[in-house]
């Protein structure tokens, strides 16, 4: 039996008569990557904010890294990384502050945030740009610092929205090493995607759609069962029944 | 407490890297400081007079001259044609007409009684009333003058006269920029906290950074700590420039009162100025947003506290408006300290409330800032 890291029960989010999230049930183990597949629009960013503890859930139950949603989420947010869609790091602040800011509020000593300050330069290469501004850098840098930024405190579980929106082929390929690694790490990678190759690395995916999960598996175990070829063909299986036009 | 230290480092970092903050802190206070004073004068100088002159006598020459000695008229017109000075007028080239009849000497002396006729453009109100004030003022001058060289010293005085002596306190000279300069300090310290304190907020929510911060376990106290202890310094910065350099070196204003206490009460004010930024910036979602509200109440606070027009001589519903603004108390106190040398006990009431607001803003504030999120 594997370690289970994130656990919802019937987790639900309403907007007034809106229902984002509706009664979402699922598993993830510790040390998987988890792909989190939907169309624009199906409640993906939502459950992933309440999972944050970003969005008060209206119903349901989950236990994020064992502590309660409701009631230990300032535990929870030491114990989580998160990468927005947006990009979230402060460009005026250059590459080495973001890290010894953000390393400094989630409690590293400065002689972890010096060795990190290093290691990092030398993993994404960045040594000759460690003193610029993080506005000034390309966005696949920008993508690939704000992961190491998110998962710099060594958490539990890292949440990615979409992280390689708008990235070049290359960048991405280099982003899901910088995942693949993460997960050698130990750390649970909790990842939402449009793209259908990028769902194709995960451990296990689901895809949600009109805020219900209707699939949940490994990619192969998925396309077998739909009889596809691809996790494209299975995404476009589930997909067609949307009523929820995408946005 | 090491949390907030990485906070605070960050946004002084920001601040000192933002081209379009910088100038606002260093430029603008000294610049609105060395110009607001001088143009919101209300000694009304350059009057435009004409002069109708029916008599050409040397008492009319004498009090043509005193007019235009005066200081505060300039001399538009001068001729013998009342319709030609009329004329004028209505042409916007002159304020005021000063008709000398003719025969004023001769009557002056022989029926020892003369008069004279003003005529007033009141299109600007206070210009024309207080135009016309000065004009009596010197003709009754002229007057006694006159009475003086005719009068035999030795005589029973025929007319009794009643000479008002009036001494002007805290201010001897009537230097409007001494009431200006503390008050329009108390702005630019408003402007801090309505403005840049809420803008800045605002501005980390519209680009995202908010929400990385959320998923941080810093606690919601510390981040908006580290919001208000950077522009609470820069508040008391910009008004030290301004008293130290600006209000000392320039317009020579020394505040008569202690310097405790004016740092004292700024600091609760800052406070509760502070709070009010950051009850805006909980409402907006974008800087213009911010920016516009911040707009409207900055106009409220600063017309409706006193800055330019006294309170006393408000209606009664913007009297209420008035008392409910903290910058209304902000500016009686500096003028009170500055001017007066007013001590604690005289400032109690103003501190108290200012105090109030400050509780006011910043719970309302913090308990609406904890709900959004």
């Amino acid at each position: 039996m594997q370690e289970v890291v994130i656990k919802t029960d019937k987790l639900t989010k309403r907007f007034g008569d809106f229902i984002a999230t509706n009664e979402i049930t699922f598993e993830v183990y510790a040390g998987e990557i988890f792909g989190f597949l939907g169309a624009n629009g199906a409640g993906k960013t939502t459950a992933m904010r309440m999972l944050c503890g970003l969005s008060k859930p209206s119903s349901g139950q989950a236990t994020i890294a064992g502590y309660d949603i409701y009631k230990e989420t300032e535990s929870i947010k030491k114990h989580i990384g998160y990468m927005s869609q947006k990009f979230s790091l402060y460009e005026d602040l250059t590459v080495m502050e973001n890290i010894r800011f953000f390393g400094g509020i989630y409690g590293l000593t400065n002689k972890q945030i010096k060795e990190k300050i290093k290691n990092l330069a030398e993993k994404l290469g960045l040594q000759d740009q460690m003193r610029k501004l993080v506005g000034s850098l390309p966005l696949g840098w920008k993508q690939k610092l704000a992961f190491s930024v998110a998962v710099i405190h060594e958490p539990r579980i890292v949440f990615l929205d979409e992280p390689t929106g708008g990235v070049d082929p290359v960048t991405r390929r280099q982003f899901w090493d910088l995942i693949y690694e993460a997960a050698d790490n130990g750390i649970t990678v909790f990842v939402t995607t449009h793209y259908m190759d990028e769902a194709e690395y995960c451990n296990r995916i689901s895809m949600m759609v009109d805020g219900v999960i209707k699939a949940l598996d490994t990619p192969a175990n998925l396309k077998a069962h739909y009889g596809a070829a691809s996790i494209d063909e299975v995404f476009f299986e589930l997909a067609r029944g949307a009523k929820r036009s995408a946005d | 407490m090491r949390q907030l230290r990485f906070l605070l480092q960050k946004e002084f970092k920001q601040i000192f890297r933002n081209r379009a903050l910088l100038p606002i802190i260093f430029v603008v206070p000294v610049i609105q400081l060395l110009v607001l004073p001088l143009a919101a004068d209300y000694a009304i100088k350059n009057i435009s007079i004409s002069i109708v002159d029916h008599d050409h006598s040397s008492y009319s020459q004498q009090l043509v001259s005193k007019v235009i000695s005066s200081g505060y008229f300039q001399l538009a017109d001068y001729g013998n044609s009342y319709d030609v000075a009329f004329r004028q007028i209505e042409l916007d080239e002159s304020d005021l007409i000063l008709e000398i009849p003719a025969d004023f000497e001769k009557g002056l002396i022989r029926e020892n009684h003369q008069q004279l006729f003003i005529a007033v453009n009141a299109i600007n109100g206070t210009k024309a009333g207080l135009g016309g004030a000065y004009l009596n003022r010197i003709i009754a001058d002229f007057n006694a003058e006159i009475r003086l060289d005719w009068q035999d010293p030795q005589r029973f005085q025929e007319f009794p006269t009643i000479e008002i002596v009036s001494s002007n306190w805290f201010n001897p000279l009537l230097n409007y920029r001494f009431f200006m300069v503390p008050g329009i300090l108390a702005v630019l310290v408003t402007m801090v906290g309505a403005y840049m304190c809420s803008l800045n907020i605002v501005k980390e929510k519209e680009v995202g950074t908010i929400e990385q911060i959320n998923v941080t376990p810093i606690k919601k106290h510390h981040f908006i700590l580290g919001k208000l202890i950077p522009f609470w310094m820069i508040g008391i910065f910009i008004f030290s420039v301004g008293l130290f350099l600006v209000a000392r070196l320039v317009y020579g204003i020394i505040p008569m009162g202690s310097l405790g206490l004016l740092y004292g009460f700024l600091s609760i004010f800052l406070i509760a100025m502070l709070g009010f930024g950051l009850l805006l910036s909980t409402y907006s979602e974008t800087q213009q947003q911010a920016m516009s509200v911040a707009f409207f109440f900055m106009m409220i606070f600063l017309l409706m506290s006193g800055l330019f027009t006294p309170i006393e001589s408000m209606p009664h519903w913007a009297k209420i408006i008035a008392w409910c603004n903290p910058v209304t108390y902000f500016i009686e106190v500096m003028r009170m300290i500055v001017l007066k040398g007013s001590g604690f006990a005289d400032v109690k009431m103003q501190l108290l409330k200012t105090i109030g607001f400050a509780i006011f803003f910043n719970s309302w504030a913090i308990i609406n800032y904890s709900k959004t999120n």
